[in-house]
Protein backbone atom coordinates (compact mmCIF):
# COMPACT_ATOMS: atom_id res chain seq x y z
CA UNK A 1 0.00 0.00 0.00
CA UNK A 2 1.20 3.48 -0.87
CA UNK A 3 0.14 6.86 0.42
CA UNK A 4 -1.10 8.77 -2.59
CA UNK A 5 -3.13 11.91 -3.12
CA UNK A 6 -6.12 12.11 -5.42
CA UNK A 7 -6.65 15.51 -6.97
CA UNK A 8 -10.34 16.24 -7.34
CA UNK A 9 -11.37 18.43 -10.29
CA UNK A 10 -13.72 21.32 -9.64
CA UNK A 11 -16.80 19.63 -11.19
CA UNK A 12 -16.53 16.75 -8.70
CA UNK A 13 -15.84 18.71 -5.56
CA UNK A 14 -19.52 18.78 -4.76
CA UNK A 15 -19.06 15.14 -3.74
CA UNK A 16 -15.99 15.70 -1.59
CA UNK A 17 -17.39 18.49 0.59
CA UNK A 18 -15.31 20.92 -1.45
CA UNK A 19 -12.00 19.13 -0.89
CA UNK A 20 -9.55 19.55 -3.77
CA UNK A 21 -7.34 16.70 -2.59
CA UNK A 22 -8.16 13.41 -0.91
CA UNK A 23 -5.38 11.31 0.65
CA UNK A 24 -5.69 7.56 0.12
CA UNK A 25 -3.77 4.41 0.90
CA UNK A 26 -3.77 2.15 -2.13
CA UNK A 27 -1.58 -0.10 -4.23
CA UNK A 28 -3.16 0.68 -7.59
CA UNK A 29 -5.25 3.36 -9.26
CA UNK A 30 -8.30 1.09 -8.99
CA UNK A 31 -7.80 0.78 -5.21
CA UNK A 32 -7.23 4.50 -4.90
CA UNK A 33 -10.51 5.26 -6.66
CA UNK A 34 -12.29 2.66 -4.51
CA UNK A 35 -10.93 4.34 -1.38
CA UNK A 36 -12.14 7.69 -2.71
CA UNK A 37 -15.58 6.21 -3.38
CA UNK A 38 -15.72 4.71 0.11
CA UNK A 39 -14.93 8.07 1.69
CA UNK A 40 -17.20 10.18 -0.51
CA UNK A 41 -20.47 8.83 -1.81
CA UNK A 42 -21.50 9.61 -5.39
CA UNK A 43 -18.11 10.50 -6.82
CA UNK A 44 -17.12 7.08 -8.13
CA UNK A 45 -20.01 6.71 -10.58
CA UNK A 46 -18.85 9.92 -12.25
CA UNK A 47 -15.44 8.40 -12.92
CA UNK A 48 -16.17 4.71 -13.54
CA UNK A 49 -18.91 3.23 -15.70
CA UNK A 50 -21.22 0.36 -14.70
CA UNK A 51 -18.54 -2.01 -16.04
CA UNK A 52 -16.07 -0.67 -13.47
CA UNK A 53 -13.86 0.85 -16.18
CA UNK A 54 -12.96 4.49 -16.74
CA UNK A 55 -15.68 6.48 -18.46
CA UNK A 56 -14.69 7.73 -21.94
CA UNK A 57 -15.05 11.38 -20.87
CA UNK A 58 -12.73 11.06 -17.86
CA UNK A 59 -8.97 10.64 -17.79
CA UNK A 60 -6.87 9.73 -14.80
CA UNK A 61 -3.22 10.70 -14.62
CA UNK A 62 -0.53 9.44 -12.28
CA UNK A 63 1.95 12.25 -12.18
CA UNK A 64 1.93 13.51 -15.76
CA UNK A 65 1.09 10.15 -17.38
CA UNK A 66 -2.36 9.09 -18.51
CA UNK A 67 -3.16 5.69 -16.99
CA UNK A 68 -4.59 4.62 -20.38
CA UNK A 69 -0.97 4.73 -21.60
CA UNK A 70 0.21 2.82 -18.52
CA UNK A 71 -1.57 -0.20 -17.05
CA UNK A 72 -5.00 1.39 -16.85
CA UNK A 73 -6.68 1.03 -13.48
CA UNK A 74 -4.08 -1.59 -12.55
CA UNK A 75 -1.33 1.01 -12.70
CA UNK A 76 0.64 0.69 -9.47
CA UNK A 77 1.08 3.62 -7.12
CA UNK A 78 4.14 4.69 -5.18
CA UNK A 79 4.28 6.78 -2.03
CA UNK A 80 3.50 10.46 -2.67
CA UNK A 81 2.10 9.83 -6.14
CA UNK A 82 -0.49 12.37 -7.26
CA UNK A 83 -3.50 10.89 -9.04
CA UNK A 84 -5.35 13.56 -11.02
CA UNK A 85 -8.89 13.08 -12.31
CA UNK A 86 -9.39 15.20 -15.44
CA UNK A 87 -12.91 15.21 -16.90
CA UNK A 88 -13.90 16.72 -20.24
CA UNK A 89 -15.09 20.27 -19.72
CA UNK A 90 -16.99 22.08 -22.48
CA UNK A 91 -16.24 25.58 -21.33
CA UNK A 92 -19.45 27.37 -20.76
CA UNK A 93 -18.80 30.84 -22.01
CA UNK A 94 -22.17 32.23 -22.84
CA UNK B 1 37.87 71.19 -51.18
CA UNK B 2 35.14 70.63 -48.59
CA UNK B 3 35.60 67.83 -46.06
CA UNK B 4 32.71 65.88 -47.56
CA UNK B 5 34.12 65.97 -51.05
CA UNK B 6 37.58 65.08 -49.85
CA UNK B 7 36.21 62.06 -47.99
CA UNK B 8 34.17 60.97 -51.01
CA UNK B 9 37.20 61.24 -53.27
CA UNK B 10 39.15 59.06 -50.81
CA UNK B 11 36.35 56.48 -50.73
CA UNK B 12 36.07 56.42 -54.53
CA UNK B 13 39.78 55.76 -54.68
CA UNK B 14 39.67 52.94 -52.14
CA UNK B 15 36.28 51.22 -52.62
CA UNK B 16 35.82 49.23 -55.85
CA UNK B 17 32.72 50.25 -57.81
CA UNK B 18 30.65 47.97 -60.04
CA UNK B 19 27.86 48.77 -62.50
CA UNK B 20 24.32 47.54 -61.85
CA UNK B 21 24.77 44.87 -64.55
CA UNK B 22 27.96 43.67 -62.83
CA UNK B 23 26.12 43.68 -59.50
CA UNK B 24 23.36 41.50 -60.95
CA UNK B 25 25.95 39.06 -62.33
CA UNK B 26 27.78 38.97 -58.99
CA UNK B 27 24.48 38.36 -57.20
CA UNK B 28 23.76 35.46 -59.54
CA UNK B 29 27.13 33.98 -58.56
CA UNK B 30 26.30 34.18 -54.85
CA UNK B 31 27.23 37.70 -53.81
CA UNK B 32 25.02 39.48 -51.29
CA UNK B 33 23.42 42.60 -52.73
CA UNK B 34 22.87 44.78 -49.66
CA UNK B 35 20.36 47.61 -49.93
CA UNK B 36 21.35 50.26 -47.39
CA UNK B 37 18.57 52.76 -48.12
CA UNK B 38 15.90 53.92 -45.66
CA UNK B 39 12.76 51.79 -45.17
CA UNK B 40 10.51 54.29 -46.98
CA UNK B 41 12.80 54.24 -50.05
CA UNK B 42 12.96 50.43 -49.98
CA UNK B 43 9.17 50.27 -49.76
CA UNK B 44 9.00 51.90 -53.22
CA UNK B 45 11.02 49.06 -54.74
CA UNK B 46 14.33 47.26 -54.34
CA UNK B 47 16.46 44.92 -56.47
CA UNK B 48 14.97 41.42 -56.47
CA UNK B 49 16.57 39.26 -53.82
CA UNK B 50 18.50 42.11 -52.17
CA UNK B 51 19.19 42.01 -48.45
CA UNK B 52 17.43 45.12 -47.14
CA UNK B 53 19.44 45.98 -44.08
CA UNK B 54 19.33 49.79 -44.18
CA UNK B 55 22.21 52.03 -43.27
CA UNK B 56 21.63 52.86 -39.62
CA UNK B 57 21.75 49.29 -38.27
CA UNK B 58 24.02 47.90 -40.98
CA UNK B 59 26.97 47.06 -38.74
CA UNK B 60 24.65 45.45 -36.18
CA UNK B 61 22.72 43.33 -38.66
CA UNK B 62 25.25 42.34 -41.29
CA UNK B 63 26.76 39.43 -39.38
CA UNK B 64 23.40 37.76 -38.98
CA UNK B 65 22.59 38.28 -42.68
CA UNK B 66 26.06 37.49 -44.06
CA UNK B 67 27.92 35.30 -41.58
CA UNK B 68 30.72 34.40 -44.00
CA UNK B 69 33.31 37.24 -44.20
CA UNK B 70 34.61 35.79 -47.49
CA UNK B 71 31.22 36.13 -49.23
CA UNK B 72 31.25 38.93 -51.78
CA UNK B 73 29.07 41.92 -50.91
CA UNK B 74 27.77 44.64 -53.21
CA UNK B 75 26.42 47.60 -51.27
CA UNK B 76 23.81 49.71 -53.02
CA UNK B 77 21.83 52.84 -52.19
CA UNK B 78 19.83 55.47 -54.11
CA UNK B 79 22.54 56.99 -56.28
CA UNK B 80 25.79 55.32 -55.28
CA UNK B 81 27.08 57.68 -52.58
CA UNK B 82 25.81 56.24 -49.30
CA UNK B 83 26.83 52.79 -50.51
CA UNK B 84 30.47 53.99 -50.67
CA UNK B 85 30.36 54.77 -46.95
CA UNK B 86 28.57 51.49 -46.25
CA UNK B 87 31.10 49.47 -48.28
CA UNK B 88 34.01 51.09 -46.43
CA UNK B 89 32.37 50.24 -43.08
CA UNK B 90 31.82 46.63 -44.13
CA UNK B 91 35.44 46.31 -45.23
CA UNK B 92 36.47 47.63 -41.82
CA UNK B 93 34.30 44.95 -40.19
CA UNK B 94 36.41 42.33 -41.95
CA UNK B 95 34.48 41.56 -45.13
CA UNK B 96 37.15 40.75 -47.69
CA UNK B 97 35.35 41.42 -50.94
CA UNK B 98 33.11 44.50 -50.78
CA UNK B 99 32.14 46.80 -53.60
CA UNK B 100 29.70 49.66 -54.13
CA UNK B 101 27.15 49.83 -56.93
CA UNK B 102 27.67 52.95 -59.03
CA UNK B 103 24.53 54.94 -59.81
CA UNK B 104 22.50 53.17 -57.14
CA UNK B 105 18.91 52.08 -57.45
CA UNK B 106 18.11 54.91 -59.88
CA UNK B 107 20.48 53.44 -62.44
CA UNK B 108 19.48 49.85 -61.65
CA UNK B 109 15.88 50.76 -62.42
CA UNK B 110 16.62 52.82 -65.54
CA UNK B 111 18.60 49.89 -66.94
CA UNK B 112 15.52 47.73 -66.57
CA UNK B 113 16.99 45.31 -64.03
CA UNK B 114 14.64 43.21 -61.86
CA UNK B 115 12.84 45.05 -59.08
CA UNK B 116 10.43 43.90 -56.43
CA UNK B 117 8.30 45.84 -53.98
CA UNK B 118 8.90 44.15 -50.66
CA UNK B 119 6.05 43.93 -48.20
CA UNK B 120 7.40 46.44 -45.77
CA UNK B 121 6.06 47.82 -42.55
CA UNK B 122 5.09 51.45 -42.83
CA UNK B 123 6.13 53.97 -40.19
CA UNK B 124 2.96 53.50 -38.16
CA UNK B 125 3.32 49.72 -38.15
CA UNK B 126 6.98 50.05 -37.21
CA UNK B 127 6.01 52.11 -34.21
CA UNK B 128 3.03 49.94 -33.25
CA UNK B 129 4.99 46.69 -33.36
CA UNK B 130 8.35 48.08 -32.22
CA UNK B 131 8.51 45.77 -29.19
CA UNK B 132 8.04 42.77 -31.49
CA UNK B 133 10.59 44.07 -33.99
CA UNK B 134 13.23 44.27 -31.27
CA UNK B 135 13.08 40.53 -30.63
CA UNK B 136 15.09 38.35 -33.01
CA UNK B 137 12.47 35.55 -32.67
CA UNK B 138 9.90 37.86 -34.32
CA UNK B 139 11.61 40.78 -36.05
CA UNK B 140 10.30 42.26 -39.28
CA UNK B 141 9.91 38.90 -41.01
CA UNK B 142 7.90 37.50 -38.10
CA UNK B 143 5.72 40.59 -37.87
CA UNK B 144 5.01 40.43 -41.59
CA UNK B 145 4.18 36.76 -41.12
CA UNK B 146 1.66 37.65 -38.38
CA UNK B 147 0.15 40.37 -40.56
CA UNK B 148 -0.41 37.84 -43.33
CA UNK B 149 -1.88 35.23 -40.96
CA UNK B 150 -5.50 34.18 -40.65
CA UNK B 151 -6.85 32.84 -37.39
CA UNK B 152 -10.40 31.67 -36.72
CA UNK B 153 -11.84 32.07 -33.23
CA UNK B 154 -14.78 29.85 -32.44
CA UNK B 155 -16.75 31.89 -29.91
CA UNK B 156 -16.44 35.58 -29.15
CA UNK B 157 -17.09 34.93 -25.47
CA UNK B 158 -15.00 34.37 -22.38
CA UNK B 159 -12.03 32.69 -24.09
CA UNK B 160 -12.45 34.29 -27.51
CA UNK B 161 -12.53 37.83 -26.10
CA UNK B 162 -9.05 37.95 -24.55
CA UNK B 163 -7.58 35.76 -27.29
CA UNK B 164 -8.95 37.92 -30.11
CA UNK B 165 -8.05 41.14 -28.29
CA UNK B 166 -4.37 40.21 -28.00
CA UNK B 167 -4.15 38.61 -31.43
CA UNK B 168 -5.49 41.88 -32.87
CA UNK B 169 -2.98 43.84 -30.80
CA UNK B 170 -0.20 41.58 -32.06
CA UNK B 171 -1.20 42.41 -35.63
CA UNK B 172 -2.58 39.06 -36.82
CA UNK B 173 -3.89 40.17 -40.21
CA UNK B 174 -7.24 38.41 -40.37
CA UNK B 175 -9.34 37.35 -37.41
CA UNK B 176 -12.44 35.31 -38.12
CA UNK B 177 -15.07 35.23 -35.38
CA UNK B 178 -17.78 32.60 -35.23
CA UNK B 179 -20.63 33.43 -32.89
CA UNK B 180 -24.37 33.70 -33.35
CA UNK B 181 -25.13 35.07 -29.91
CA UNK B 182 -25.98 38.54 -28.65
CA UNK B 183 -24.27 40.34 -25.76
CA UNK B 184 -25.91 39.73 -22.41
CA UNK B 185 -25.14 41.82 -19.33
CA UNK B 186 -24.02 38.64 -17.51
CA UNK B 187 -21.27 38.22 -20.16
CA UNK B 188 -19.50 41.42 -19.20
CA UNK B 189 -17.89 39.96 -16.05
CA UNK B 190 -15.39 38.24 -18.40
CA UNK B 191 -16.11 38.92 -22.09
CA UNK B 192 -13.99 42.03 -22.34
CA UNK B 193 -14.60 42.79 -26.02
CA UNK B 194 -18.17 43.83 -25.25
CA UNK B 195 -19.56 46.83 -23.43
CA UNK B 196 -22.54 47.71 -21.33
CA UNK B 197 -23.87 49.94 -24.10
CA UNK B 198 -23.85 47.01 -26.54
CA UNK B 199 -25.98 44.64 -24.47
CA UNK B 200 -28.52 43.07 -26.80
CA UNK B 201 -26.44 43.58 -29.95
CA UNK B 202 -24.59 40.94 -31.94
CA UNK B 203 -21.41 39.65 -30.30
CA UNK B 204 -19.60 39.52 -33.63
CA UNK B 205 -20.46 43.16 -34.38
CA UNK B 206 -19.55 44.22 -30.85
CA UNK B 207 -16.24 42.35 -30.99
CA UNK B 208 -15.44 43.88 -34.37
CA UNK B 209 -15.97 47.39 -32.98
CA UNK B 210 -13.54 46.82 -30.10
CA UNK B 211 -10.90 45.05 -32.20
CA UNK B 212 -10.95 47.66 -34.97
CA UNK B 213 -10.68 50.44 -32.41
CA UNK B 214 -7.55 48.80 -31.00
CA UNK B 215 -5.95 47.99 -34.36
CA UNK B 216 -7.62 49.30 -37.52
CA UNK B 217 -5.28 47.34 -39.78
CA UNK B 218 -6.71 44.01 -38.64
CA UNK B 219 -9.39 42.55 -40.85
CA UNK B 220 -12.23 41.14 -38.75
CA UNK B 221 -14.38 38.62 -40.58
CA UNK B 222 -17.66 37.85 -38.86
CA UNK B 223 -19.38 34.50 -39.19
CA UNK B 224 -22.74 35.01 -37.49
CA UNK B 225 -23.74 31.40 -37.61
CA UNK B 226 -23.78 28.30 -35.54
CA UNK B 227 -21.10 25.89 -36.72
CA UNK B 228 -22.67 22.82 -38.25
CA UNK B 229 -21.46 19.83 -40.21
CA UNK B 230 -22.84 21.56 -43.32
CA UNK B 231 -20.98 24.88 -42.95
CA UNK B 232 -17.88 24.01 -40.93
CA UNK B 233 -15.47 23.49 -43.83
CA UNK B 234 -16.75 26.53 -45.67
CA UNK B 235 -16.17 28.66 -42.57
CA UNK B 236 -12.77 27.15 -41.70
CA UNK B 237 -11.49 27.45 -45.29
CA UNK B 238 -8.39 29.60 -45.59
CA UNK B 239 -7.64 29.84 -41.86
CA UNK B 240 -4.29 28.54 -40.65
CA UNK B 241 -5.45 27.57 -37.21
CA UNK B 242 -8.50 27.58 -34.98
CA UNK B 243 -8.75 28.90 -31.44
CA UNK B 244 -11.57 26.90 -29.90
CA UNK B 245 -13.36 28.86 -27.20
CA UNK B 246 -16.75 27.25 -27.67
CA UNK B 247 -19.12 26.50 -24.84
CA UNK B 248 -20.62 23.14 -25.67
CA UNK B 249 -19.57 19.61 -26.51
CA UNK B 250 -21.24 19.30 -29.94
CA UNK B 251 -19.17 22.26 -31.18
CA UNK B 252 -15.99 20.96 -29.52
CA UNK B 253 -16.26 17.63 -31.37
CA UNK B 254 -17.24 19.29 -34.63
CA UNK B 255 -14.27 21.70 -34.45
CA UNK B 256 -11.98 18.79 -33.60
CA UNK B 257 -13.17 16.67 -36.49
CA UNK B 258 -12.89 19.52 -39.01
CA UNK B 259 -9.38 20.41 -37.83
CA UNK B 260 -8.36 16.75 -38.08
CA UNK B 261 -9.69 16.62 -41.62
CA UNK B 262 -8.14 19.95 -42.68
CA UNK B 263 -4.90 19.07 -40.82
CA UNK B 264 -4.74 22.43 -39.04
CA UNK B 265 -3.94 23.02 -35.35
CA UNK B 266 -6.83 23.31 -32.90
CA UNK B 267 -5.82 25.52 -29.98
CA UNK B 268 -8.11 24.27 -27.28
CA UNK B 269 -9.10 25.97 -24.05
CA UNK B 270 -11.83 25.31 -21.53
CA UNK B 271 -12.73 26.68 -18.11
CA UNK B 272 -14.82 25.64 -15.15
CA UNK B 273 -15.17 27.78 -12.02
CA UNK B 274 -11.51 28.17 -10.95
CA UNK B 275 -9.90 25.67 -13.31
CA UNK B 276 -8.84 25.74 -16.91
CA UNK B 277 -7.30 23.43 -19.49
CA UNK B 278 -5.22 24.35 -22.54
CA UNK B 279 -3.76 22.16 -25.24
CA UNK B 280 -3.02 22.13 -28.95
CA UNK B 281 -4.63 19.24 -30.81
CA UNK B 282 -2.79 18.73 -34.08
CA UNK B 283 -2.69 15.25 -35.60
CA UNK B 284 -1.80 16.85 -38.95
CA UNK B 285 1.45 18.27 -37.60
CA UNK B 286 4.28 17.49 -40.00
CA UNK B 287 6.86 15.06 -38.58
CA UNK B 288 5.61 14.93 -34.99
CA UNK B 289 1.82 14.48 -35.04
CA UNK B 290 -0.04 15.02 -31.79
CA UNK B 291 -3.31 13.65 -30.47
CA UNK B 292 -6.76 15.00 -31.28
CA UNK B 293 -9.52 15.79 -28.80
CA UNK B 294 -11.07 12.37 -29.41
CA UNK B 295 -7.82 10.62 -28.46
CA UNK B 296 -8.26 12.22 -25.06
CA UNK B 297 -12.04 12.03 -24.77
CA UNK B 298 -13.51 9.56 -27.26
CA UNK B 299 -17.03 10.42 -26.07
CA UNK B 300 -18.60 13.41 -24.37
CA UNK B 301 -20.16 13.19 -20.93
CA UNK B 302 -23.93 12.74 -20.85
CA UNK B 303 -25.70 16.08 -20.49
CA UNK B 304 -26.55 15.57 -16.82
CA UNK B 305 -22.82 15.14 -16.06
CA UNK B 306 -21.76 18.21 -17.97
CA UNK B 307 -22.97 21.37 -16.30
CA UNK B 308 -22.10 24.49 -18.26
CA UNK B 309 -20.68 27.63 -16.72
CA UNK B 310 -24.13 29.13 -17.04
CA UNK B 311 -25.09 26.65 -14.32
CA UNK B 312 -21.81 26.20 -12.49
CA UNK B 313 -20.29 29.67 -12.67
CA UNK B 314 -16.78 30.75 -13.58
CA UNK B 315 -14.30 33.20 -12.08
CA UNK B 316 -14.34 36.09 -14.56
CA UNK B 317 -10.56 36.34 -14.75
CA UNK B 318 -10.07 32.64 -15.45
CA UNK B 319 -11.06 32.64 -19.16
CA UNK B 320 -8.71 35.63 -19.44
CA UNK B 321 -5.79 33.49 -18.27
CA UNK B 322 -6.76 30.53 -20.43
CA UNK B 323 -7.70 32.59 -23.51
CA UNK B 324 -4.34 34.34 -23.39
CA UNK B 325 -2.52 31.04 -23.14
CA UNK B 326 -4.42 30.07 -26.28
CA UNK B 327 -3.38 33.33 -27.96
CA UNK B 328 0.23 32.69 -26.96
CA UNK B 329 0.14 29.22 -28.49
CA UNK B 330 -1.51 30.62 -31.64
CA UNK B 331 1.25 33.19 -32.12
CA UNK B 332 3.98 30.60 -31.52
CA UNK B 333 2.39 28.33 -34.12
CA UNK B 334 2.04 31.14 -36.67
CA UNK B 335 5.69 32.11 -36.21
CA UNK B 336 6.97 28.55 -35.90
CA UNK B 337 8.85 29.36 -32.70
CA UNK B 338 9.18 27.53 -29.39
CA UNK B 339 7.61 24.26 -28.36
CA UNK B 340 3.83 24.17 -28.86
CA UNK B 341 1.47 22.49 -26.39
CA UNK B 342 1.05 19.54 -28.76
CA UNK B 343 0.68 16.30 -26.81
CA UNK B 344 0.57 18.19 -23.55
CA UNK B 345 -2.30 19.55 -21.48
CA UNK B 346 -1.71 22.52 -19.25
CA UNK B 347 -4.05 22.43 -16.27
CA UNK B 348 -4.45 25.65 -14.30
CA UNK B 349 -5.91 25.71 -10.81
CA UNK B 350 -6.46 29.33 -9.84
CA UNK B 351 -7.19 28.57 -6.17
CA UNK B 352 -3.92 26.70 -5.73
CA UNK B 353 -2.21 29.11 -8.13
CA UNK B 354 -0.61 26.12 -9.82
CA UNK B 355 -0.12 24.81 -13.31
CA UNK B 356 0.29 21.10 -13.91
CA UNK B 357 1.42 19.63 -17.18
CA UNK B 358 -0.13 16.35 -18.23
CA UNK B 359 1.19 14.33 -21.09
CA UNK B 360 -1.29 13.41 -23.82
CA UNK B 361 -0.61 10.62 -26.22
CA UNK B 362 -2.05 9.86 -29.63
CA UNK B 363 -4.42 6.94 -29.70
CA UNK B 364 -3.25 4.92 -32.73
CA UNK B 365 -6.75 3.41 -32.83
CA UNK B 366 -8.56 6.79 -32.69
CA UNK B 367 -11.54 6.72 -35.05
CA UNK B 368 -10.70 10.15 -36.43
CA UNK B 369 -6.92 10.52 -36.43
CA UNK B 370 -5.69 6.97 -35.85
CA UNK B 371 -2.99 5.35 -37.97
CA UNK B 372 -4.10 4.74 -41.55
CA UNK B 373 -7.65 5.96 -40.86
CA UNK B 374 -9.69 7.61 -43.55
CA UNK B 375 -11.69 10.56 -42.26
CA UNK B 376 -14.99 8.88 -41.29
CA UNK B 377 -17.15 11.93 -42.01
CA UNK B 378 -19.06 14.35 -39.85
CA UNK B 379 -21.82 13.08 -37.60
CA UNK B 380 -24.92 14.44 -35.90
CA UNK B 381 -23.10 16.15 -33.05
CA UNK B 382 -26.18 17.24 -31.12
CA UNK B 383 -27.44 13.68 -31.04
CA UNK B 384 -23.95 12.30 -30.28
CA UNK B 385 -23.74 14.49 -27.19
CA UNK B 386 -27.38 14.25 -26.11
CA UNK B 387 -27.34 10.46 -26.23
CA UNK B 388 -24.01 9.93 -24.47
CA UNK B 389 -24.43 7.03 -22.11
CA UNK B 390 -24.43 7.68 -18.39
Amino acid sequence: MSRATIRIPMPLRGYTQGAGEVPVEAGTVREALAALGAAHAGVLERVLGPDGELRPFVNVFVGSRNVRSLDGLATPLADSDVVAIVPAVAGGLR
Amino acid sequence: MKARERLLAELKASVPEVTPHDALALQARGAALVDVREPDEIAQGSPTGALRLGRSYLELRIEEAVPDPQRAIVAMCGSGTRSLFAAADLARLGYANVSSMAGGFARWKSEGLPVERPFALDAAARERYSRHLLMPEIGEAGQVRLMRSKVLLVGAGGLGSPAAYYLAAAGVGTLGLVDHDVVDRSNLQRQILHTDARVGTSKVASARQTLEALNPSVKVVGHEAQLTSANVEQILAGYELVVDGSDNFPTRYLVNDACVKLRIPNVHGSVYRFEGQVSVFWPGRPQRPGPCYRCLYPEPPPPQYAPSCAEAGVLGVLPGVIGLLQATEAIKLLLGIGEPLVGRLLYFDALRASFSELSLERDPACRYCGDGREFPGYIDYERFCASAAA
